[in-house]
């Protein structure tokens, strides 16, 4: 059974489709990466299924639950980390998570704190307050909020921004070992923290779903295809380059130079091409394509 | 509901707030009963405390504002409403747990001012000689006003992030809903002609029924009423969010 389920869930703030006909399922057990480049509509979908926000049209499911219908239910099953992590700054670290767990009604909620500092490691801070704390160590008073209830779902709205490279492989870390047990879906705009932690990758760019993968997939479709960037003395006619071939997607660079995101690697036919289109050809260079390039290849604004 | 009920009444506590507004509440009744020349019970030639009853709605207007003006600003500041709100309380949860830390405070600050009844009631010739029943409706009357005003203040404080424009608001509309109606009451078009149902509307009429010592149930549902009104607005303009 799946532990979410959304359909066609749209939610428009004015004229703008923020989030537009977005449809996914998450499985049990699964941590899912939920990518897209800044303003795509990764919050507005996590607001969505959290029931901070109501869906436009569409529906959300979260553990068996509708959104909109039994949001109390939802809000029992779910953790929540939201963007920029808000915290009660005034509060001690284990005041803080009483409170949570007060929240919740939990009948163990002494022993869930404890667990929770034990978990996310904040023994040597649980005296102090939350607002003379490190980010890395409010990272993981957000984080264990989110778990002090033990939900099925989690969803973590960029956990690790912000954080320094130790700290973000901690919660990493953290994450990966929460995702045994838990559905977690998190989102971010780093590919390579994706690909370290998730099986499966979900890339919406304006507010629509570009991609559903598992990661070994998408690795696949990269060593195929390649990048190569290209630059012309002069303005050119680009196009005349999308009609070719092979060629998926153009992007400019700016200064007469493009990027295009190819099935193959087709320099050779690109230098012909310019020749007989007699388009001074002063730059041509292949990259191997990793999988930045490929979130760069679905969400790049084409030209 | 009542997590959320001690987070709010520690935040008062473990901040300055809640001590500055009960400093400021007993410093100011003080000085209008025991100092201020025109108000002094010493001077009275008997023995009351209207004195504060008169000036208690006054202090209320700003220190109430100013206790609520956090409530939901700072929240929607923060972004920690967020996190309140997708916790499995609801909405009128969330509020009603703010509205009655909001007036516990309140009752703090009116608790000690007892002694000045204690005082007062010491100081009758004969002991004991003063209208109880006015003080205690008083009373009453005091912590339904300042149940409306709270309302108030929790609804300026819901429409915005910026706590200053929350106090303002607040400030403004309290003013209006105590004083207002009697003012408007004055217009040349209710002269005579329904000027005393438009004074009706307004806190003070009834607060100045109730503070003669008689609990009237019309007083007691306009203020039910009133608070409530402001309580659902309140939540009105919290869940607008979500559209």
């Amino acid at each position: 059974m799946s532990a979410v389920v959304v359909k066609e869930l749209t939610k428009i703030y004015g004229e703008q489709r923020a989030v537009d006909a977005l449809s996914f399922e998450l499985n049990r057990g699964e941590i899912v990466g939920f990518l897209g480049p800044n303003g795509a509509g990764k919050t507005t979908t996590m607001k969505m299924l959290t029931s901070f926000v109501l869906p436009s049209s569409g529906k959300a499911e979260v553990a068996g639950f509708d959104v909109v219908e039994e949001p109390m239910e939802v809000r029992r099953r779910i953790g929540y980390l939201p963007e920029h992590n808000p915290l009660y700054e005034e509060m001690y670290v284990r005041e803080y998570l009483q409170f949570v767990a007060g929240l919740h009604r939990l009948p163990n909620a002494r022993q869930r704190v404890d667990e929770m500092i034990d978990l996310t490691g904040l023994k040597l801070e649980q005296g102090k307050l939350i607002g003379a704390l490190s980010k890395g160590y409010r990272q993981r008073v957000g984080l264990a909020q989110a778990l002090i209830h033990d939900p099925e779902v989690l969803i973590l709205d960029e956990p690790t921004s912000g954080l320094d490279p130790n700290q973000v492989v901690e919660i990493r870390e953290l994450i990966g070992k929460l995702g045994e047990e838990k559905t977690v879906l998190f989102s971010s705009h780093i590919m390579q923290e994706v690909e370290l932690i998730c099986q499966r990758v979900l890339i919406i760019n304006r507010g629509k779903l570009v991609a559903d993968a598992l990661i070994s997939d998408l690795k696949m479709h990269m060593h195929e295809g390649s990048r190569i960037t290209l630059g012309f003395a002069r303005a050119i006619q680009p196009d005349e380059l999308k009609l070719m071939e092979g060629v998926n997607k153009i992007h400019a660079l700016g200064d007469n130079r493009y990027l295009l995101f190819c099935e193959s690697d087709l320099r050779e036919q690109l230098f012909f091409f310019a020749a007989q289109k007699k388009w001074p050809l002063v730059e041509l260079h292949r990259e191997v394509m990793e999988l930045e390039n490929v979130f760069q290849e679905l969400t790049l604004p084409t030209d | 509901m009542w997590s959320i009920y001690w987070k709010e009444i520690n935040a008062f506590f473990s901040s300055l707030i809640g001590y500055v507004v009960i400093g400021i509440f007993l410093l100011l009744m003080g000085l209008v009963l025991w100092v201020f020349p025109d108000t002094n019970l010493l001077n009275y030639p008997y023995a009351t405390l209207s004195p504060l009853f008169d000036t208690a709605p006054m202090i209320f207007l700003f220190l109430i504002p100013a206790i609520s003006m956090r409530a939901f600003a700072e929240e929607q500041q923060t972004g920690t409403l967020e996190l309140l709100a997708t916790k499995p309380v609801s909405e009128l949860q969330i509020i009603l747990a703010k509205f009655f830390a909001d007036w516990s405070l309140v009752v703090f600050a009116l608790l000690p001012s007892l002694l000045y009844y204690y005082t007062e009631y010491q100081l009758g010739d004969p002991k004991g000689n003063l209208d109880s029943g006015a003080i205690w409706g008083s009373y009453i009357g005091l912590l339904l006003l300042s149940a409306v005003f709270i309302a108030i203040g929790l609804f300026a404080s819901s429409l915005t992030k910026n706590q200053i424009i929350a106090f303002l608001l607040a400030v403004f509309l309290c003013f209006l809903m105590h004083w207002g109606f009697y003012f408007f009451s004055k217009l040349p078009i209710f002269v005579g002609r329904g000027d005393d149902l438009v004074q009706m509307l307004g806190v003070d009429y009834h607060y100045t029924s109730i503070s003669k010592g008689v609990i009237d149930s019309r007083d007691l549902l306009y203020y039910f009423s009133v608070t409530a009104l402001f309580l659902s607005l309140t939540r009105l303009s919290l869940e607008s969010r979500k559209w």
